[in-house]
Formats: C-alpha cells, structure tokens, sequence
C-alpha cells in the first residue's frame, strides 16, 4: 500500500539523525510505518531500506523478529490478554476465553468487522495487577468477564477514542529534535568509522 | 540460613520498611512532571555532582555504595563502569528498560511515574563515564512509558538539563529515546545492543562481545538497568556509605519486589535490601498480608521466571542476593510469584515453559529446539497424551540446554535464556513428580488442583488507571 | 673468528617464539597466534563437529555443534571452539563425555525437526548432518511431535532452490551474502522455532554469487536447479582445476559422472578464489554439454558448411596457411600450451600478425609493469582502481577487493564514468569522463586528501578497459599518469578473457593487435584469418569492421566449440574441444600458472588446439618439437618466461607465477576533446550474462542476460527533453539505432551507456574503433 507521506518522510529523517547509524532506525521507523498504515507494508518496508540504505530483505529479517509489527492489516483494537503465570494464577485464561467469546473469535484473529483483534500475550509487566489486558498498549488492571464486556462495547461505541488510539499509535508525545542537541556522540562514532 | 533475621522477624512486630529513596514520587499526581520533580529536590544531585565534583569522585561514590545492578544478574555497577577501557571513545550508555521477565514489574512504573529521576540518573552516569550518548531504550509495549519519558526528556532539555553544556558546565550528553517492539531476549544486554543496531535481537557470545569493551557500534558500552540508573540520585545526594547502610550485610540499597499470584495484597514494594524475609513481604500487612484465603504457599518463584522455585522451607531466607544464589535460585529482578496449594503444578509449568518456547531468538540449536521440544511434551502431558517416559525425556533434553541441571546453571547455550527454561521444569517435576504422573496416568490434574480466579483489592494504590 | 667482536660473539640469539604452546586431547600442539581453537584442534588432529562455522566468514557461534571444554581457573569450561582464541597454554578436551553429550545433543536437537529424506535429497551422501548421526547420532528419535512444516522448495533465486524443512539454520548462506558477496537479499526472518531462511516477499536472492550458498549449506537445503536431482555422490568422480571464464582463474572442482559434466565447486585458494566461484563460472559448464556443440569439422562447399573428416579439413588449413598472408585472432580462450604450440607454429610459418585480444583488452606492454599479485591488492593500503566494473567482469576479483576495503581496512580510490559494484565500497569515486582519465587522475593525486592517503603505504593500481568505445590509450594515459605521481606503485592489469597473459607469453601476441589485423583484411591484404576461440562479430568493440574483415578474408578459418555468426563465413570449422575436456595449464590476470584438467571426453571428434598446431605442423613437414601436453611443458619451461612451471608448482592448488620480462608502458598522447552539449560521451561496457557462447548455451543462464537498455543521469536527460522508458534514436558516426532510454543516477553526467553482447540493440554497431572517443546524439523518435 502506502510508503511514508510527506510529514512522515520528514519525521522519518529526523529519527535516523538521532543516531550514529542510519540502521539502529530501522525499529522505529517501523513503528512509525505502523502507525500510519496500522500495520507495516511491503512499500514502507521498502521505503524505510531506502531511508536507511539497507536492503529490503535486512529490514524485513529485523521487522518479523518483533512481536508488535503486523504485515496485514488488523483490527483497530489490538485486545493483548496476558495469560503469563501470575495472570494465569488468577485467571488469566478464563478471561482470555471470555473475551473469545465475547467477540466470537481465537486468540490470534480479528473479527470480521474490523475492529478488534485478540492476542494471547506473554507478561505485560503489570503482574500485581492481574488479571491484566492491554488495548492497544494502553493498560486495563485486574480485569473481570464484566469489565472486559464493558471496554468492548465502550471502544465500539466510540467512547474511549481519547484514550485509545488506533492500533499503531504509540507515542502520542515525541522526543523533539532540538538545535541544542550536543550530537558529540555521532560525530564521534563518525570518525571512528571512517578509521 | 540467617539465623539472624529469622530471629528478629515477627509478624506484628516491626517490619523493616526504611524510606522511599525510589519510589517516593509514585504517589503524588505530579510526580513524573518537571514541576513535581523539581519540587521535590529533582536534579539537586546532578547539579552537584556537575559542579561540586570530579566524575571520578561520582564513580567513588558509586563503587562506595556497592550497588548490585537491577536488571538481573546483580553485577556490581561501579565495578562494571571500571571495565570500560581508558580514553577509548566514543563510548556510550544503554538503558535498559526493556522489563519483560515475568513477573517483573518495577521499571515500568520507574519510567511512568518518575522519568525525570531516570534521567537525571543517567546524566550523572554519562559524567562519571564520560558518555556522549545514552541510548534509552524502552520496551515497545509501554506506550505511556514512552510517552512520560518522551515529556520529560522535552522539559530537561528545554531547561538545559540534557544536550549541550548542562548547566552552564561544559559537559554535554545526548539521550535518545527509543523504543523495541515485542521481543523478551531484547532485554539481555547484547540482544538489546543488536536490537539498537538495527538488527533481529539476537544475543551475542561473551566473549569477545562483552559491551564494555565491544558494544554498540563495536564501542565500549554500559548496560544499565532503570532502577540501577534511578537510585544515582540519591547516592550522590546522600553518599554511597549512605546508600550501602540501607541494605544488610551483604546487600546494599533499598530494593523494589513485584510480588504476585495468590497473596491478599500483591504489589510492588520498596524494601531495605537484604533485611527482609520472603515470608515478611508475604504476611506482614504491611505488604501482601497473606496467601489468599489463609492458604499455605505451594511454591514461589523468587526472581522472575528465569529463576528455579522455591517452596515453604524458603520462606525465611533474607532477601539477599548471596543468600539466595547459595540456596539454588537467584532474586533476578525482583519478582516473586507465589502460588498456593490449589496450583496446578503441571499447568504452572508448562505455561512457563512455553513463555521461553515463543521467546527463544533462536539463534541457539539447543534453545531453539529444545524449549520448543520440552514446551511440546508438557503440553501433551497437560491434554492427556502424556507418556511414561516423558518424565525422563524432559529431563533428556533439559540437560542438552543445562548440562548438570545445576544452579547456577551451566549451558550449551550462548544466553541463560534456553536454560531458563529448564529452572521450572527441575523445579516442578522433581518436586511435584506425582501430579506429573496423575495427568499421564488419568489424564487429568489431581484432586484439589483448580483455578481460583481473584480480584484482590490493590495494594499500594499508587497506579492511575490508563 | 679471532677478531669477532666478543660482545657480538656472546650474544645468544633471543628466540622469539612466533606460536603458541597448547595441548589438545593430551598432545602437545603448536598453534598461530590468533588463530580458532577449532581450527587448532583440527591441525592437532582433532576434529571438531561443526555447521555453523566456515573458516572464510566471521564466526557466529550459534550451532553449538563444536563445544569442547577447556581448563579454566576453576575446573572444565565449555565453551564453542569456533569462537575461542586460542592462548599459551590453553588445555582443550575435544572427547570428554560431557563434550560427547553435549554434541550428541545437539544432534538430536537438530534432527528433530530435520525430514528424513535423505535419500531423495542432493546432499544425501555428502552430508555432514547425515554422516554426524551416524557417528554420533542418538539413533532412533524420541521426538513424537510432527515436524516443522513449510512449503517444499522455494525458488528464492533463478538459480537457487530453498527447503526450509531441510535448513539447520546455521546462518551460513545469510552470512555469505551479507559479508561476502555484499548482497544481503536473504536474511533470517521471523523468531525462535519459526526462524527460517527467506528472501523479502517477491525479491529474489539476485546475485551473481548465489551459487556458493549451495556449496556451503551443510545440509541439502539450498539446491542449484542445474544440479537438483541430477546424481548422487558416490556417483561423481572428481578433479582439481581452474575456471578459464574469466581471468581471476578460480580454482574449481570438476565433477562428472558417467562422463558428463554435472557440477562444478569452488576450490579454496588462499592465493586467488578463497573457495568461492561466480556463478556464471559455476553453472556455465552446462554448455560443454550443449547438444549445439560442434562435433566434426566442417568446410564450405560454396554454398554451406558440411561435415568432413579430419584429415580433410587439416590438409585444407595447412594449404591455406602455406601460401598467402595470414593472421591469428584469439587463443585466449584456451590453455597455455594451446597457445604455445600455435606461436610455434605461427613462428615456423612466418606468421607475424596475431592478438589473442580483440581490441577490447590492454596492450602487451603493460602485463611486464611492476605486477602486484591479487593478495598484495587487497592488502594494499590504497587500491586505486581504473577498471571496468569487477563486480560484472570478474566477479571474484570484486569479492576480494570489497573484502580488503570492508574487513582489513584498505581505502579503494576509484575512477569511473558509471557507478561499478565498488563504488559503495570505495573511499573516493571520482567521476571521470571517457577521454579524460588522465587529467582527472592528475588532479586528484594532487589533492591534499588523496596525496595523504598515498603516501600511507603501498599502492596498488587495478587497471583495465573501463568502456569499449573508446580508444585504449587513454586508459593507457591514465595508468601513466598514477604511475608518474605514485611510482612504486604495482599494477594488477585486468581482462575479460581466461589466458589473456598464458596466450601474450606464449607468443600469440605480436606487434601489429586486433584493429589493424581486421582492419588489412577488410582491406583485402590478408589471405586468411585463423580464429582460435574468437568470435570478432560478437567481441570485436566496431562489429562494421569486424563484419567487413571477415567477408573479405579468402579463408576464414575457426577453431571453435560452436558456430558463431563469425565462422559461419569460414571455410574450415574445426571443433575445438572445451574446459573439462583437456588437460594443460592456464595463466590467470596476475601471471599465475595453475592446471585444468580433463574429467570427460572431448565431444565428438573435437580436439585441443594444440592438437591441430601439431596435425597441422606435421602436414607441413614442420618439426614442433613436441607432441603431447607434456612435451609441450617440456618445451614451454625451456623459456625463461615459462621457466617457474619448471618444478612441478602448476599442479598445485596455489600455483607458479610466471617470469613476465619487464616492459615499459608506450608513451601514448591520449585526449579526446570535450563533446558539444548535444552529444553524450557513450561508455560500452559488459555485464556478466551476456550473448557469448557460454551463457548462451547454457539453460539455466541463458535467460539471465539482460536487454539492452540506455542508460542516461536523469539531470541529461531532462536537459535534452527525453522522458525514461521512452524510445529514442541514438546516432553515432557509424550507424544510428533506436533504442529505450532509461534514467539512472549511476551513471554520470555527460555520458550514455549501453551494454556491449547484450540482447536487443548491438552497441558494437555504434562504436568507432578507430576514434578516440564515440559520441552519440540521443533525440526522442
Ligand atoms: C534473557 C534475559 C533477559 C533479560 N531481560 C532484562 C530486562 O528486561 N531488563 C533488564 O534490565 N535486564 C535484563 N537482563 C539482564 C541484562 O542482560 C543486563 O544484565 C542488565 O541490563 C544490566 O543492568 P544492571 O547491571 O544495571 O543490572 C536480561 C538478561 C537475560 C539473559
Ligand atoms: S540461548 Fe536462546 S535466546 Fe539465548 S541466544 Fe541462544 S537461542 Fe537466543
Ligand atoms: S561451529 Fe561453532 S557453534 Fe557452530
């Protein structure tokens, strides 16, 4: 589908500036790809092995390494169930099943109209307060079968827009890129590279 | 095992609490912006340390206060910033803050609700160093960590506290935030150099890679942990001597346990290093108040999943990093998953196991294939096609991962995270071995064995919904 | 010894130990200083199992195949012997049993998911997978789980099959094509258990090495399409040679079975190869098996070619070549002693005109400069290339020098019209315009930057043909004008062809090249034209001249494994036999003399070369001296040129280089005036697939020889108003052609390229031999 638009390109080049090396980019240009597109195409792919002078294949050997990337598009909300044992203790699974039921899909597929997508996950770092789910990285503590009906109806009503963006939003703050930058460290790596 | 302790521990009597030197913030609204910090006392111990004190004097102070690192293996810091080779640079710092051991929860809430003691952790550390660059890498599903620490980084640059002549000095440090994106072996120190490079988080072997010597960019890098980073504030503040006094004998600092599972009132704590025992941080109503339903604990893992289990007779071991790693488990990162008698033990293990399964880089034979294997059997085990010889096949394939199935482990693996996976399994199975062949006999768990799904009230009430 | 002076006399010679004492298995056992444990343990006769590692590429450690456990402060250590340094002292255990279980482990772990279809599999039978469980091997597997399933074989290139089922996922194919052949386009994807092997969805493996990563697999994972399913390996019988394709001279290894050719593999020299082929080197074997090869003589009866016997077509060439004037075209193509015994001849007959060259290589004097050998270019500390691309002409040279600029640090200065393979790797691409190379040459030796980097240590230059349509002496000019600035710089010269330097040192090179040969005979001075492996239609850089030489030429006769558009006017075809069915030596770029060897039978009544000098000779009553491959290395030895072959150094892996005479370089005036900003400066170069026979005839190559396009900086032409992907008339002095244009920002400013042999237009058409420079006039149709 879509390579980068015209602010993204930008933003895009302005990341890699932030390192000695145009590759150490590629991670976040991915999730910058994905947040455009919701998930990462083949074009961003090659667009980013452009960016960065890599080859599509060295981007897409690091990209399928992560988790979080998605190569189809999938549901606006990416429900992640963590089932890792101190969830699992107190009911991790159940709600997992439950929340298949609710939506009437597995673990691992989205529904057909689109908006949500389940994921049976590994600990999410949120273990005291289990059972624990996130919505599109956005976190919901000890969540019960009730709570877990609630949120859906809520995101599909619309209601929780502010809240939870769609599925490839993470930073809704960036890192500015400011003149005042010391930059001694790429400059540094630089002439080492150059020997 | 401390006789000590266990003699001056009672329930009721005085639990060793000691002050909040990390997690003082986590309670006030602000605590994670610039104001709040500020407010607070924030960046008084950067400020003297840029201007009152050498960086080798930081670095004393560091090497006085003989903090353990918090990331998991417990090196210490300032002995690990000595290995950086003289005048080889450019020389860098990574952050790790890519908690994802199970159980494990302390960095998120470092990096979410005081990001600015992070960050002026970090900025001491690139002095005492002589870093340029720091590198802080979160993980990628902490999307409000990122953003807090994003915010922050802003307001301290904006206020000269990062980038170019800090204060006025003429120290200048860069940090870039970045972000990984779902993959648990990132967080050993040389996945996450790879990951920062750009490539598949694949570890590499040490030696020759140890990061102080080659690291990122082939350049001597430090790897430290967030809750490592946060607590340089307060050793330059106070003083390492100051610092070391916190903890016990062989431990220094306060310290931050996630405690989880089947307790009144999991949470995440702030305890004096060394002093307390695990049955305190269980029972004392001060922390969890108690395994649920006044039940008796059945096992505990004591330092997040990598870590072999303990069991009752543990309960009053101190929370010191010796005293654990001579008992045959380690305290890791600080995580402590209890779990009490009406735990499937068959079912606790194989879903441990199957976390490094789909963990594994797979850079390994051993890891790639064996966990995979022994997350295979367990499962079959688990629906009811398990065999009699299972049990020894288990143990077949854990020993081509850990050789010796010994503690500390030894390996055929370049990382600990293959024989990671085979800490529950010679935990349970020889512990438990007779629910293991209950289900291969009948295909079912034993009597008493069920899911009690819980909903304790929180703890320590400090976490925003988001 | 009375008067030695007595401090000098006392002092004990201080013995600086230059290796490293360690013990391995209970030996004591020398070992080079930096060296691999691995590798110490094999050299103290140790073997140690391993997938992962191979001792051209960086180590990865991640089979965990070749742990030993080495004595450590406290008690055994296990650790990856192909990762371990070895140091003074070291005890290493390679037999232990805790090693052994580990390995049998790890063995089992592999097979686990490994399908056990050996007996359908290519590698069945030379595997070292298959051979470990044998010898190592659990014996029955405990894992009842289902395998690992994918899609059977996957063509991830043209050439290249993978099976992911197969893959063992030693990183070694990925390895290769990110630091070998700098082509990453295969890459591990996805996590743990699902890791595979892959290309990037739609992009293929395109590279021109990919053919190693089949000999290197350690399992039958990755196949080549000419060799699937074609023999088993206790079927193949085997010899050592060298690849005549181009002049790099890899060391190959032949391999036939029921005498036919099936597979040839990459030899490791340290000198040249380093193991790896090109893949047009590795497959184009296939046309020794064409079914279009030539299998008798053939003469003209007026009205076509018809076949006749030997003794017919030798007494036709021996009456032409007795009277008349006559020149010899080629032997470049063929061995050593090819060309020695076809000199001997050509001296006894007066022949004085011949060029094993076709106008297209460098003149002779430049093979006796001071020569560097390709280890001393790699390890020089300024590689300054004035070449065409290496990458598309000889491939391994470019793998050698990218390696010098990517692992060891030499700074490669380049000078070129069009980007080349190199020029990413380069620390300077000077753009340079076809005419002015030894300006530009001049003035950037005299920047501060470069003159600095100059003086760092030693300079080699690597010189050759950068663009066919252009005159020779300006690259002649250029070399002069480094050699002036830098003079203790060494000259590695490249050409296309196999044994450019074996034919000039044997004599088939003379005074008078190419141009002029072709140019007397379309003059009609010259009687017969002898082309030894030489196709001057195809190869000669102005095809008009080529065309008009041969029509005029009474006798045309040709020495060839197939009918080319330029024996099809011969009057005699005799068929020559090919690479792998003759015995000899050949001499590569640098002078080095290594052997070929014959593995099958020459097809059909085919001969070598010298076999025709000698029939020839003796029909003439002339007495060569010599009667066979031996006799004529006898007499080839007897000359101070060919003197180092004199103990026996040809047959070994490595090689003799020969005894060049020293020449000087001729002192050539060569400036081309600038072209009128209508015009572009054409630059003809070649690719690897090309029309030449050996791709040509060759199925699974064939279809990899790329059209030929126009390629313009898109800033020329927007300027002359043409639109990318357009047809254009592109005119020259010589003809005017249409032809598509493309923009592409590798080539420079002011220049057009086209591609010499390719499919579509004949660039050759366009080119002038005689000009100094060719330029072309590119207007929309
Ligand atoms: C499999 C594995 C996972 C790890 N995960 C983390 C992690 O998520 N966070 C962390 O700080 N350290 C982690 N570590 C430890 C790091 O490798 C490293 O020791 C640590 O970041 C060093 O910081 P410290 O010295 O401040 O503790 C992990 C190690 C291994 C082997
Ligand atoms: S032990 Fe496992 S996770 Fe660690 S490097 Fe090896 S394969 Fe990767
Ligand atoms: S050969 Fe050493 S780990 Fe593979």
């Amino acid at each position: 589908m879509s390579r980068f638009n015209d602010s993204n390109v930008t933003l895009a080049k302005e990341i890699i500036g932030r390192f000695p090396r145009a590759k150490s980019a590629v991670i976040p240009l991915l999730h910058l790809a994905q947040e455009q597109d919701g998930y990462v195409t083949r074009d961003a792919m090659s667009h980013i092995a452009e960016l960065v002078n890599v080859t599509t294949s060295e981007v897409y050997g690091t990209a399928t390494f992560y988790e979080m990337f998605k190569f189809e598009p999938i549901g606006k909300y990416c429900v992640n169930v963590c089932t890792n044992i101190a969830c699992q203790l107190v009911g991790g699974w159940e709600l997992l099943e439950h929340a298949e039921e609710k939506l009437g899909i597995k673990a691992g597929s989205t529904t057909d109209d689109g908006l949500f997508t389940i994921e049976d996950v590994e600990c999410i770092a949120a273990c005291t307060e289990a059972p624990a789910i996130q919505v599109n990285y956005r976190y919901r503590y000890k969540v019960t079968a009730e709570n877990l009906d609630q949120l859906i109806d809520d995101l599909r009503a619309g209601r929780l827009a502010d809240e939870i963006p769609p599925h490839g939003t993470l930073a809704r703050v960036r890192q500015n890129t400011t003149e005042a930058w010391a930059n001694t460290g790429i400059e540094a790596q630089a002439k080492v590279d150059a020997g | 095992m401390s006789e000590n302790t266990t003699a001056n521990y009672s329930l009721g009597g005085q639990v060793p609490t000691g002050p909040k030197i990390l997690t003082s913030r986590w309670e006030s609204a602000d605590g994670h912006t610039y104001d709040g910090y500020v407010r607070t006392g924030g960046y008084t111990a950067l400020r003297k340390a840029l201007t009152t004190m050498s960086p080798a004097q930081v670095h004393d102070e560091v090497k006085a206060s003989e903090m353990q690192g918090r990331g998991g293996a417990g090196f210490p810091a300032g002995t690990k910033w000595g290995f950086l080779p003289a005048d080889v640079h450019p020389r860098y710092l990574v952050i790790n803050g890519d908690e994802s051991e199970p159980g494990t929860y302390k960095d998120r809430l470092l990096m979410e609700k005081d990001p600015h003691q992070l960050i002026e952790g970090i900025i001491i550390a690139c002095y005492a160093f002589g870093a340029a660059q720091a590198f802080l890498y979160v993980r990628g599903e902490m999307a409000l960590a990122q953003e807090r620490l994003a915010q922050a980084l802003n307001d301290a640059y904006a206020n000269n506290l990062v980038g170019k002549r800090i204060c006025g000095t003429d120290f200048s440090v860069d940090i870039t935030l970045t972000w990984g994106a779902g993959a648990y072996i990132v967080g050993e120190e040389t996945a996450l150099i790879e990951s920062l490079e750009g490539e598949r988080g694949m570890p590499r072997l040490k030696p020759p890679f140890f990061p102080a010597s080659k690291g990122l960019y082939m350049q001597p890098t430090i790897v430290n942990n967030v809750e490592t980073l946060s607590n340089l504030p307060y050793i330059v503040n106070q003083g390492g001597t100051t610092f070391k006094d916190l903890g016990g004998a062989t431990s220094s600092g306060m310290r931050i346990f996630a405690v989880s599972g089947h307790v009144n009132k999991p949470g995440v704590f702030e305890v004096p290093n060394g002093i307390t025992t695990f049955r305190m941080l269980f029972e004392a109503p001060e922390y969890c108040g108690g395994v649920r339903v006044n039940r008796k604990v059945k096992a505990f893992i004591p330092g997040g999943a990598s870590a072999m289990w303990f069991f009752d007779e543990h309960l009053d071991l101190p929370l010191d990093k010796p005293t654990v790693d001579q008992a045959g488990s380690m305290l890791g990162s600080g995580a402590i998953v209890v779990m009490d008698e009406t735990t499937d033990m068959v079912k606790a293990c194989w879903r441990v196991v199957r976390f490094f399964a789909r963990e594994s880089c797979g850079k390994c034979t051993p890891c790639r294939e064996g966990t995979t294997w022994l997350e295979r059997i367990l499962h079959r085990i688990l629906t009811g096609n398990g065999r009699r010889e299972d049990l020894d096949l288990l143990f077949e394939v854990s020993e081509s991962i850990s050789p010796g199935l010994a503690w500390p482990p030894r390996q055929t693996t370049i990382c600990p995270l293959g024989p990671s996976a085979v800490s529950p399994i010679a935990s349970a199975v020889n512990r438990f071995r007779n629910e293991f062949e209950h289900y291969i006999e009948h295909g079912r768990a034993i009597a008493g064995v069920e899911y009690v799904p819980m909903h304790a009230g929180s703890s320590h009430g400090a976490h925003a919904h988001v | 010894m009375s008067d030695v002076n007595d401090t000098e006399v006392q002092e004990t010679p201080v013995v600086v130990k230059t290796t490293l004492s360690i013990t391995v298995d209970g030996r004591a056992h020398e070992a080079e200083p930096g060296q691999l444990l691995i590798d110490a343990c094999e050299d103290a006769g140790s073997y140690v199992p391993r997938f992962c590692y191979h001792p051209r590429m960086e180590p990865v450690g991640m089979c965990r195949q070749c742990l030993v456990e080495v004595e450590g402060p406290r008690g055994p250590m296990m650790v990856v012997s192909c990762m371990t340094p070895v140091a003074e002292g070291q005890v290493a255990r390679t037999e232990t049993p805790s090693v052994k279980r580990a390995q049998e482990g790890v063995l089992e772990l592999l097979l686990a998911n490994h399908p056990l279809d050996c007996p359908v599999c290519d590698k069945g039978g030379e595997c070292p997978l298959q051979d470990q469980a044998f010898s190592h091997g659990p014996g029955e597997s405990r894992f009842v789980e289902e395998k690992r399933h994918y899609e059977k074989p996957i063509p991830i290139s043209d050439l290249v099959f993978l099976d992911r089922e197969r893959c063992i996922l030693c990183d070694r194919c990925t390895r290769f094509a990110d630091e070998v052949a700098g082509d990453p386009l295969i890459s591990f994807t996805q996590r743990g258990n699902n890791t595979q092997v892959n290309t990037f969805p739609d992009e293929p493996f395109a590279s021109y090495f990919s053919g190693n990563t089949v000999q290197i697999c350690p399992v039958g994972a990755l196949t080549a399409k000419p060799y699937r399913f074609k023999a088993r390996p206790w079927d193949l019988e085997q010899r050592e040679s060298t690849c005549t394709t181009c002049s790099v001279g890899c060391r190959t290894v032949i391999q036939s079975s029921r005498d036919e050719l099936l597979r040839y593999q990459g030899s490791d020299s340290d000198a040249v190869n380093w193991g790896w082929l090109c893949d047009k080197g590795r497959f184009n074997f296939e046309n020794v098996n064409s079914e279009d090869r030539l299998e008798q003589p053939l003469m003209h009866d007026g009205s076509n070619l018809v076949p006749v016997a030997w003794s017919q077509a030798s007494a036709a060439v021996a009456e032409a070549l007795k009277t008349g004037k006559a020149a010899i075209l080629g032997g470049a193509r063929g061995t050593n002693e090819d060309a020695f015994a076809w000199a001997r001849l050509a001296d006894a007959l007066g022949i004085e005109m011949r060029d094993p060259q076709l106008s297209d290589g460098l003149p002779a004097e430049v093979f006796g400069l001071p020569s560097a050998s390709i280890e001393e270019a790699a390890n020089a500390t300024t590689i300054i290339v004035i070449a065409p691309d290496l990458k598309e002409e000889l491939p391994v040279l470019y793998l050698r020098l990218r390696d010098a600029a990517e692992k060891r640090r030499s700074r490669i200065l380049e000078f070129t019209a069009v980007s080349t393979g190199l020029t990413k790797y380069s620390w300077k691409s000077v753009p340079t315009e076809p005419g002015l190379q030894a300006s530009v040459v001049r003035n950037t030796l005299g920047e501060a930057a470069v003159r600095e980097q100059l003086g760092k240590g030693n300079v080699v230059v690597v010189v050759g043909r950068a663009s066919l349509a252009e005159s020779a002496d300006h690259t002649v000019a250029a070399l002069s004008a480094v050699l002036a600035e830098v003079p203790g710089a060494k000259v590695l010269p490249v050409v296309r062809r196999g044994n450019v330097r074996g034919a000039i040192a044997a004599g088939l090179g003379s005074n008078s090249n190419a141009t002029e040969i072709l140019t007397a005979a379309a003059a009609g001075k010259l009687d017969t034209l002898v082309l030894l492996g030489a196709d001057p239609i195809a190869d000669f850089p102005d095809t008009d001249l080529a065309r008009r030489a041969i029509s005029a030429v009474r006798n045309v006769i040709s020495l060839d494994t197939f009918l080319t558009e330029s024996t099809a006017r011969a009057s005699v075809v005799l068929p020559a036999s090919a690479y792998g069915e003759k015995e000899g030596t050949t001499t590569n770029l640098e002078g080095r003399v290594t052997s070929v060897a014959q593995k099958v039978t020459a097809r059909g009544t085919s001969r070598a070369d010298w076999m025709v000098a000698v029939d020839i000779a003796s029909r003439l009553n002339v007495d060569l001296g010599f009667d066979s491959v031996e006799s004529i290395q006898r007499a080839m030895i007897a000359t101070s040129v060919f003197a180092p072959m004199a103990d026996g150094g040809a047959n070994t892996r490595e090689g003799v280089l020969i005894d060049q005479p020293a020449t000087a370089l001729p002192a050539v005036s060569a400036t081309a005036g600038t072209h009128s900003s209508y015009d572009l400066r054409l630059v003809v170069s070649r690719r690897m697939y090309d029309k030449g026979a050996s791709t040509a005839h060759s199925p699974s190559l064939v279809g990899l020889a790329q059209r030929n396009v126009l390629r313009v900086n898109s800033a020329d032409l927007a300027r002359i108003g043409v639109a990318s992907g357009t047809s254009v008339r592109a005119t020259s002095s010589k003809a005017s052609v249409s032809v598509t244009v493309e923009a592409d920002d590798s080539v420079g400013r002011g220049v057009a390229h086209l591609t010499f042999n390719a499919p579509g237009i004949n660039a050759g058409d366009l080119i002038d031999v005689n000009a100094s420079v060719n330029d072309i006039k590119v207007e929309t149709l």
